[in-house]
Parts: structure tokens; sequence; C-alpha cells
């Protein structure tokens, strides 16, 4: 009997926590578009570049303002230079300002949210501080300090590596109380729990309760806060491009090459168009799969 | 509640001004120089003289106490002298914060271009309230329906996309696409010499507003309509509504008297909060239809290296951040009987 017993197969299929948030999160379908989307434009920046090989810079007198046509799918600026070749590399940057700026944002957030949360000493200090973050205009600010510090950054970098790091780091130190917030609330309550207990009275060290234990289970609230960190990042850079306070005119994003655009929007609406559609798409793309993965990864709708 | 408005008050008070002092000592690290926009040919001597002039060569601390001094204390007592002729002090030689490019006290410029922002920001909150309520209710009541799938595509679209690509859109649409003489023809700069006197000029002033009104009422709309929504989702699942249903109240009765009472208490507090950012929003809003706002101002002064303007301006948005976190809180405890803060 015993024997027989041994044999019978478990025909369950082995399923991991994160198999179960892949597949919650494939059942959103505004989610699933999302990525589609937001992997196509990805590729499309960084790839793209090499198929559509026309340089951005280069003016080609003749062919100023330009409609669409075969030769220049997005027409041309006032100078003659391809949109689509600029908003493939104006892409590029975007996206990459957004991405550090999250990260950076992240991490600052992580790191006062989790301290706060967990070393009851320093929770009142900080909160404090980050009340007082929340209270600080935050677009006023920004085009004060992009205004004063430009040219003093760009005689230290270079004008494109002076901006990028000026507009980077303005934007990760005044976003991260959100996820400071959330993640202090976490810690909180996950500090309560018997198995934080149990690793404190075998006398783990608390960095190392954080890292092992604190940090896996705060996961998912800040996984959704980088991908709304990430829309939230590109937009700002936009408007900050957008008021004409952002990236200069040779080294366009899709914030600056709006803001060209509109100057002569009579002439060219298609100049305006399609840098907007391509922040638009991507924004929406990032919010609808931080929307989805908010549902797959929240156990409480996972099981249903 | 009074008690704890009262504690709170006295909080907002090192709060504002701690947070002056950052924008103070922001402005000031700066390694700009106002003068530096002036011509070359003036002699360093009479450029020092200017700087002296600007107050310039004071300690930063002096200046900073200086600011204050006019801010907090001198522009009220002139508040007061204007509106109701109390002359408290020295009227006439007292000093005010002025700024540097037109040498005016900012706070007169700030007067001047409140009305175009109150009119469009304010307007646009309450276009897009109104819109917001109605949908939030009807697709929390039909959840899952072509209505509420239909409400989360747009709010999610409202959002996500800036408000600087939708407002320039509509300009694209209604005055670059649409004939001159068409009747949807809307005009893409606000004039703001622009008297209503009749008929007319009315028409004329409406027509000017509903772009950037819509552009941002759209944003907004979005924002509140989910809050609406999730918060009537909440209530819908009470028991409290099921006895309303079963002692036969009118599903009118039970949804806009009961629920929506009910779910009004966040939303209230939401709409609270938003307000300040809705200020804030409307710097890029006013730069795109040119409308001369606070924005422009705002805009203005940071471009000309205007300190006390964009000093001063900065401050009063950190002022109406964290008066309508008050507002927030306090209303959260008057609607909410069971909130209580003592």
């Amino acid at each position: 009997m015993t024997n027989a017993t041994a044999e019978i197969k478990d025909d369950r299929k082995y399923r991991s926590l994160w198999g179960d948030v892949w597949s919650q999160f494939r059942t959103h379908r505004g989610a699933m578009i999302g990525s589609f989307v937001f992997i196509g434009i990805l590729l499309a920046v960084s790839i793209g570049p090499y198929l559509w090989t026309l340089d951005p810079n280069y003016a080609d007198v003749r062919n100023r303002n330009q409609g669409m046509s075969w030769g220049h799918p997005f027409g041309t600026d006032q100078l003659g230079h391809d949109m689509l070749a600029q908003v493939l590399q104006g892409g590029r940057i975007s996206i990459a300002v957004g991405l550090t700026a999250m990260m950076l944002s992240l991490v600052l957030g992580t790191f006062v949210g989790v301290l706060a949360g967990y070393f009851k000493r320093l929770d009142g200090i900080l909160m404090r501080g980050t009340d007082l973050f929340l209270a600080l205009p935050i677009l006023p600010l920004l085009l004060v300090i992009i205004m004063l510090f430009r040219d003093t950054l760009r005689g230290m970098f270079g004008p494109e590596t002076g901006i990028f790091i000026l507009i980077v780091f303005i934007i990760g130190i005044t976003s991260w109380m959100q996820t400071a917030r959330i993640v202090r609330g976490d810690v909180l309550a996950l500090k309560e729990r018997e198995f934080i207990l149990a690793a404190n009275s075998i006398g783990t060290p608390a960095r190392r309760v954080i890292s092992r234990h604190i940090m896996p289970n705060i996961l998912s609230p800040i996984m959704v806060s980088a991908t709304l960190g990430i829309a939230t990042a590109i937009i700002t850079e936009s408007s900050l491009s957008f008021l004409g306070l952002g990236f200069p005119s040779d080294f366009p994003t899709w914030g600056r090459l709006l803001f060209d655009g509109t100057q002569r929007i009579a002439q060219a609406p298609s100049r305006v168009i399609f840098p907007g559609l391509a922040i638009s798409l991507t924004v929406l793309s990032v919010n609808f799969i931080g929307d989805g993965l908010r549902d797959a990864l929240d156990p409480r709708i996972r099981g249903r | 509640m009074l008690n704890f408005t009262l504690r709170r008050l006295m909080y907002t008070i090192p709060t504002l001004l701690l947070i002056s002092f950052i924008i103070f000592i922001v402005l000031d690290l700066a390694p700009n120089d106002p003068t530096g926009n002036l011509p070359l040919t003036i002699p360093p001597e009479v450029r020092a003289k200017i700087r002296a002039s600007l107050g310039l060569d004071a300690p930063m601390y002096i200046r900073y106490l200086l600011w204050c001094q006019q801010f907090f204390i001198n522009e009220p007592l002139n508040l007061f002298n204007e509106w109701f002729g109390w002359c408290i002090g020295d009227c006439e030689g007292r000093l005010r914060v002025t700024s540097w490019a037109t040498r005016s006290p900012v706070v007169d410029l700030i007067a001047e271009r409140m009305p175009q922002t109150l009119w469009v920001v304010g307007m646009s909150y309450v276009v897009g309230i109104m819109i917001a309520l109605p949908i939030g209710v009807i697709s929390a009541y039909k959840q899952y329906s072509w209505f509420d799938q239909f409400g989360t595509l747009i709010a999610m679209i409202g959002f996500s996309v800036p408000t600087f690509f939708t407002g320039v859109l509509l300009i694209v649409i209604f005055s670059v696409w649409m004939p001159n003489d068409s009747f949807f023809w809307l005009p893409s700069i606000y004039d703001t010499t622009l008297d209503v006197v009749d008929w007319d000029s009315f028409v004329k002033q409406m027509r000017q507003m509903i772009m950037p009104v819509m552009v941002l009422a759209l944003y907004n709309a979005a924002q509140i309509s989910r809050f609406m929504r999730a918060s009537m989702l909440d209530n819908l699942s009470q028991d409290y509504v099921r006895t309303a249903r079963a002692k036969g109240l009118k599903e009118k009765t039970v949804l806009l008297v009961h629920v929506l009472r009910n779910s009004m208490i966040p939303v209230v507090t939401v709409i609270a909060l938003g307000i300040p950012q809705v200020f804030g929003g409307a710097i890029i809003t006013e730069q795109i239809f040119k409308v001369n706002g606070l924005g422009q101002l705002l805009i203005i002064g940071i471009q000309g290296a205007d300190i006390p303007l964009v000093q001063t301006l900065t401050f009063l948005f950190a002022v109406l951040i964290v008066l309508f976190n008050l507002v927030a809180d306090v209303l959260y405890g008057l609607l909410d009987p069971r909130i209580r803060y003592d």
C-alpha cells in the first residue's frame, strides 16, 4: 500500500508567487496592451536610430517645414531636420531621464521610508521632513533651480551632461515623498509581525532584518511606485522643456520638440502632434502597466 | 475640533517660515547676478552702487529678515490701509517688497494678475468637478458596464496626456484647422484687455475661455471621477445600503441621499487638496494660451532673475498648499463624525 501511494503523481502544476502575479497580470487587458506599447516604444527609440539612419542634426535647408512624405514620414522642422529621426533621438533622452530620475527617487524614498518605519527615533524627524517637502511648490521651485544653476553645471560637465544631471537630480529629489510614505506605512505594519519578532529574538542585526525580511515584503508597493514614477518623471521633464527651461534645442527631447513646434503651429501642425503623441502614449502605457501591477500584486484581488 | 484647528494653525507658522527660508536660500545660493543683464559698458563702481541700491551688499540673514519684515508686517499693514483706510505706523515711507525689474511693489503686480488666473483656474476646477461627479457616480453604480469601461479609459487618458499636449491639440483643431469664419473657430490667445460690457463681449470672453478651461477641466475631472467611483464602490457594499433598500426606499433615494452623501466625504477633501496643484498646473496652461496670469508672471520673473518677485510668488504657492492641507483635514473632521482629532 505504501508503495502505491508513493507512485501517485502530483498532477498539480507547481505555482510560484511570481507565476501567480504574472497570470493575474495577463488577465488585465489594459496592462497587457500597455506593456506591448511600452516595449514597442523602448525598441523603437533604442534600435530605431540604427534603422532610420538620417542624422537628426543634419540640416537639409532645401526641405524646410515640410509636411509628411515618404522621405520624411513626420515632416521636417524650420531648419530641415528630419522629425522622425529627432523624435527617435528625443525619446532616448526623455526615457533615459524618466528611468534615471525614477531610480533616484525610488532609492531615496525607500531609504527614508524604511528608516522612518523601522527606527522609531528617526520617525518623527524624517516624516516632518517629508511633510515639509510635500508642502514645497514643486514646479515653481524646479523652474527656479534650473534657471539659476543651469549655466554653472553646463560649465562643469559640458552642455548636455550638465543639464541631464541637473534635471535628473532635481526631479529625483522632489518626487520621493509618496514612495517614502507608502513604504513607511508598510514597514510599520510588517514590524509587528511574528517573523520579524522571531528574527529579532535570535539576534539578527537590524540591517539584516531589513534586507532579508522587510525589503522582499515591501517590493510590491515599490514596484507600483516605480511605474508611476517613470510616468511623472517623463511628464515633469517634458513640462520643463515645454516651458523652455529644459534641454537646449540642439539636444532635443520630446517636450523640447513640442515646445519648438508650438511656435510654428500654424504652418506645420504635424510637428507638435508626433512628439506629443509619443509622450502621451508612453505615459499612458506606463500608467496602464502600473494599474495592472497593482492588481496583480494585491493578494486580495489575485485569488479571484 | 476648534482646538485641533488652532493647534494645526500654530503648527503652520513655523512650517511656512521654514519654507520661506528654504526658498530664500535656494534663490540666494544661485550663482546669478541680477546686474548681469545690464550693459557691459557700465563701470564697476556704478554696478556696485546698483547692487547696493538693491540691498545686495548686506549679509544673507539680514536680507532674509528684511524680506520677512516687508512681507509679513509691511504688506498686511499696507493692505489694511488700502482697504479700510486705517493708517498704522508710517504709511508713506513704509518699505514694501519691490520687484527689481519693474520697481513696483510685488503685491500690486500679483493683484493685477490674480483675476485672470482665478477666472481660468477656478472655472476649470468647477467645470471639472461638475463633469467628474456624475461620471463617478454612474460608473460605480453600473460597475463593469460599458459606461464604466469607457469612463475608466477616458480617465486614464485624461491624467496621462499632459495638459501641454491637450492644449496644443485643441489649438491645432479649433484654431488652425477650423476655418476662421466658422462658428467653431476659437481664439488661441487669451485677450485680457477685453472688457465685458455687453452680450457680444460676453460671448467673446466665453469663447476665449473655452479652450484653457476645458484643458484643465479634463485633467481635473479624470482624477476626481476616479476618486468618486472608488468611494461610491466602498459605500455601495455597506450594510446600511441593504437596510435602506430593505426598508423599501426608492433606488434614487438610496443612491443620491444615502450613498452619495457618505461618498462625498473623502472626495471633498481630495478636491480641497487638489486646489494648489491646479494653480501649479495652470502655469503651463497659461503659457500655452498666453493668459497673463500668475504663472506667466512667475516665468517672466524667473527669466529676468527678479528675485523678490519669484521669492514672493513661490512662497504664495507654498502658502496655498499648506492652507488647503489644513482645510482638507478640518473638513474631514467636520464631515465625518467618526473622525475625532482630540
